[in-house]
């Protein structure tokens, strides 16, 4: 992390008296003990304590508090849910948290146009099921979902399993109100479809918290298909499931989500969610397709018949809602099951899907090199992989090799021409790697873009960018 | 006397840029030129040109990913994955029936104008299937973002930032795409004689339907011509014949669709896409609008009100073409300002004096056009690169 700026630490109280004066002192959060519950995101071998944490109610109240600590010279960590696995949230002691939890209302629905209004702070859910009952839904469905807000997923581009054929967060938000680092509070977007001129929207989304903070959205909502259903697949190895999904997708088929775990994943899940997985496969793959009965028919058919080249050892075609569900349940609580049973570093690596079984070979060998056990859970149609690095958290020598370990992993991904986070973002714990995937030169663009919103780089300040080769920062106001 | 440069590789127009940088000698950037008419007039004695800059350099039909050099022809590429039944998922709109320019259209020319088509309102724009590029800067660096896999969110995206912005922040040296399979066949379901009200009502009713509907465009009545809504339904053909029936009987409160199969149902949506369906004279002012699709009506009506247009719908209303204008200004303070703030409104076609004298894309709110201004400043801060192409000074 950066220095921690003692003379901020010094003004403590000046400060905390200065949030209370715009929000009132009941919404700051000033205790030792309060204030550690946001010292962590979902990514918790980090944390820090904060200086203050301030849970703003209106956009209005959140450009008062950002030109408060912005002209003050104190670092901002904008917080959702706190969901990040990448440490997206992390504070700093120096830092105040500005929650958005209050702000968590959906504003409007307007189903003939077919969009959400909505304060940043709701959950993901909460969408889907305010429009559910016309058979509505909001399209990205993070596994942490039930939690996560729109706010974190406009930070972080968040996708989730059903993405491969609805696409992730940039693809589904019309607008934002976002307030910048000044204070000023901009519409960027709105209820119609693309930009007028450059995609401002475009590059706001998935920047991390790093150029403004967001407080609400116009968000688009589909009409959900007709009915849906899951399948499950077993296969004896990771080769023949990855053929299997190359040959699927090379056929016309897109299937609304194709989801992969390996035998490890397999047993965690299973004794979590029950779901009837097959516990003597090496690798399963959960394959949903949605449309008119007849449609799911055809669909499960055709997929049916191509993976017979691939012989499978199982093949089970969901019968019931209750068997959907049940199915995934074990896939979107798969990283809860397995943290009962280890701790673990979940990667986010994409690598080009024709390469699958031979990264997921290297990534097993990588782990064994350390010593660690590894499970894998992912989503196979985009080659978003999850590899889930088991180690115990209570001893820093297996924290370290797991994090060596998640850094081969990673430099992997990239070698074979992918990247290292597909929908988790770089955060903090990606942050040191960037210099893999980028060149001296792309860094360098991206922190003068990052400048320009931020010139004195208070907003979420430690992540995304090596600390080495930053930019020197504009002077204090 | 105007020169044009025609680079051979990625290290080649980095040269050129910088050497442009370096003199302070504005360039046009030029694709194949079928949209050199969108934007305002770009005042520079050279021009660099991406047409030698081509080829194919990835495609995996398994992995539904294709990238090739900025300069490649779009027809090239299509012909490619039709070959594989595959295809762009946006439906790139040909410039060239309306505009009436000749050349070939480039992918690097579709990017950089965020070219899309009547799928869009389903499939998303070329952005959305935009997963990466190269480009150089008006520095002459050479930058990436994003990549060839599906899922990238590593570092800003720089990747739909750059779609769209016209050639005036870089020079976009080459494209990635995800792809999606070619239906196995098509049908348009059409409704007769609806008013604009009940059509776009119709639109909404279609794409509110769970059978997802690939296009949604109305064409009012004009001279003897009733007015036509049309619905595109796509994928294998026992399911679009089932959705087809379903669906025209969801709608029979806005009358008995007709159908159009096939190759008629392909055509027509070609039309549509280029906009030929609105059936204009040369030379007309061409408007296309962004809005919510429930306001697009009454905007038509107070441009009606104020001179003579013919109007098409497309998006479910949330897209409108508008041939028409009058003045000075080509109708645009009529136009945007029965727009209001809800959405935006760009001159696609005027004379090069209406061109050089009116606002051709939506003003900016003040702060966003700073923040822009600092932006294309960090991109190009010689302001070589296509200057006053979108904005005044940018």
């Amino acid at each position: 992390m950066p220095p921690v700026r003692a003379e901020i630490l010094a003004r403590r109280d000046e400060i905390v008296a200065g949030l209370a004066a715009i929000v009132g002192e009941e919404h700051v959060i000033v205790t030792e003990d309060e204030r550690r519950a946001y010292e962590a995101d979902a990514l918790s071998a980090y944390r820090a304590v904060p200086l203050a944490v301030v849970l703003p109610g209106t956009t209005e109240e959140v450009a008062a508090v950002v030109r408060y600590l912005s002209e003050g010279g104190v670092k901002i960590i904008a917080r959702g849910a706190g969901t990040s696995l990448s440490g997206g949230a992390l504070p700093s002691p120096d830092a105040v948290v500005v929650g958005l939890a209050r702000m968590n209302r959906i504003l409007s629905v307007d189903y003939e146009n077919r969009i959400a209004r909505v304060e940043a702070g709701v959950t993901n859910i909460n969408i889907t099921n305010t429009v559910a009952h016309r058979g509505f839904f909001y399209a990205p469905d993070p596994s942490s979902q039930l939690a996560c807000t729109i706010a974190g997923n406009i930070a972080m581009n968040s996708g989730g399993a059903h993405c491969l054929k609805y696409g992730v967060t940039t693809n589904n938000v019309l607008g934002i109100r976002m307030v910048t680092i000044d204070g000023t509070i901009v519409d960027i977007g709105g209820d119609h479809l693309d930009a007028a001129s450059y995609d401002l929207l475009g590059l706001i989304v998935g920047s991390e918290g790093q150029f403004g903070i967001v407080t609400e959205a116009t968000v688009r909502i589909l009409r959900a298909a007709e009915g849906a259903r899951p399948m499950l697949m077993g296969f004896d190895s990771a080769e023949a499931a990855g053929a299997c999904v190359a040959a699927i997708i090379a056929s016309g088929i897109i299937p609304v989500a194709i989801e992969y775990m390996d035998r490890p994943a397999i047993k965690v899940c299973e004794a979590f969610a029950h779901a009837g997985y097959p516990l003597d496969v090496e690798a399963l793959l959960i394959i949903e397709v949605e449309g008119s009965e007849a449609e799911i028919e055809d669909l499960i058919g055709r997929i049916t018949s191509i993976a017979s080249g691939f012989a499978p050892s199982t093949t089970r075609v969901s019968k019931s809602e209750a068997e959907s569900a049940a199915i995934w349940k074990g896939r979107k609580s798969a990283f809860g099951a397995m943290g009962r049973i280890s701790d673990y570093m979940c990667m986010d690596g994409v690598i080009p899907t024709s390469r699958l079984p031979d990264v997921l070979k290297r990534v097993g060998e990588i782990c064994a090199s350390y010593g660690l056990a590894v499970a894998n859970i992912f989503h196979a149609g985009d080659g978003n992989l999850h590899p889930l690095i088991l180690f115990n958290a209570n001893d820093p020598k297996e924290l370290a090799k797991a994090e060596e370990a998640g850094a081969d992993v990673l430099k992997l991904c990239v070698e074979v021409g992918g990247c290292l986070t597909g929908e988790h973002g770089v955060g903090i714990e990606k942050r040191d790697l960037m210099g893999f995937q980028f060149s001296a030169v792309d860094l360098g663009l991206q922190m003068r873009i990052k400048s320009v919103f931020d010139p004195q780089w208070l907003l979420n300040p430690a992540k995304v960018f090596p600390l080495d080769g930053r930019p020197p920062l504009a002077d204090a106001a | 006397m105007n020169v044009t440069l025609l680079p051979k590789d990625e290290n080649e127009i980095a040269a050129a840029v910088a050497n442009a940088a370096a003199q302070r000698l504005p360039l046009a950037i030029m694709g194949g030129g079928t949209r050199a008419g969108l934007g305002r007039p770009v005042a520079a004695k050279a021009t660099l040109s991406t047409r030698a800059l081509t080829g194919i350099t990835l495609y995996e039909p398994a992995e539904l990913v294709l990238s090739a050099r900025a300069g490649t022809p779009l027809e090239e590429i299509e012909t490619l994955l039709a070959a594989k039944s595959q295809r762009l998922a946006f439906e790139p709109m040909d410039h060239r029936p309306l505009l009436g320019e000749g050349g070939e259209p480039t992918i690097g020319g579709v990017v950089a104008a965020n070219v899309s088509g009547p799928r869009r309102i389903q499939a998303g724009a070329a952005r959305d299937s935009l997963i990466g590029i190269r480009a150089v800067t008006g520095e002459g660096e050479i930058v990436k973002s994003g990549g060839r896999v599906m899922k990238n969110v590593t570092g800003y995206d720089l990747v739909k930032f750059l779609a769209g912005s016209y050639g005036t922040l870089a020079v976009l040296t080459e494209v990635s795409f995800k792809l999606i399979p070619s239906p196995e066949t098509e049908t348009t379901l059409v409704l007769t004689g609806l008013d604009d009200v009940a059509a776009v009502a119709a639109l909404s009713a279609a794409l509110g339907s769970p059978f997802s509907v690939t296009g949604a465009a109305h064409r009012p009545a004009f001279g003897r011509e009733p007015a036509r809504s049309f619905i595109r339904l796509d994928g294998f053909a026992t399911s679009v014949a089932d959705r087809a029936k379903r669906l025209a009987t969801d709608l029979t409160d806005y009358g008995k669709a007709e159908q159009l199969a096939g190759r008629a149902s392909v055509s027509l949506w070609q039309t549509i896409r280029d906009v030929a369906l609105l059936g204009t004279a040369p030379k007309v002012p061409i408007w296309r609008i962004s809005t919510r699709p429930s306001l697009a009506p009454a905007l038509v009506e107070t441009v009606r009100r104020a001179f003579e247009a013919r109007v098409l719908y497309d998006w479910g209303g949330g897209l409108v073409w508008i041939a028409g204008g009058e003045g000075r200004d080509a109708g645009a303070a009529i136009i945007r300002g029965a727009l209001g703030g809800n959405g935006h409104a760009t001159l696609i076609r005027a004379s090069e004096e209406v061109r050089s004298a009116v606002e051709i894309f939506q003003p900016l709110a003040p702060p966003l056009l700073e923040l822009t201004r600092k932006l294309k400043r960090i991109f190009d801060p010689a302001g070589i690169l296509n200057p006053g192409r979108v904005y005044a000074g940018l």
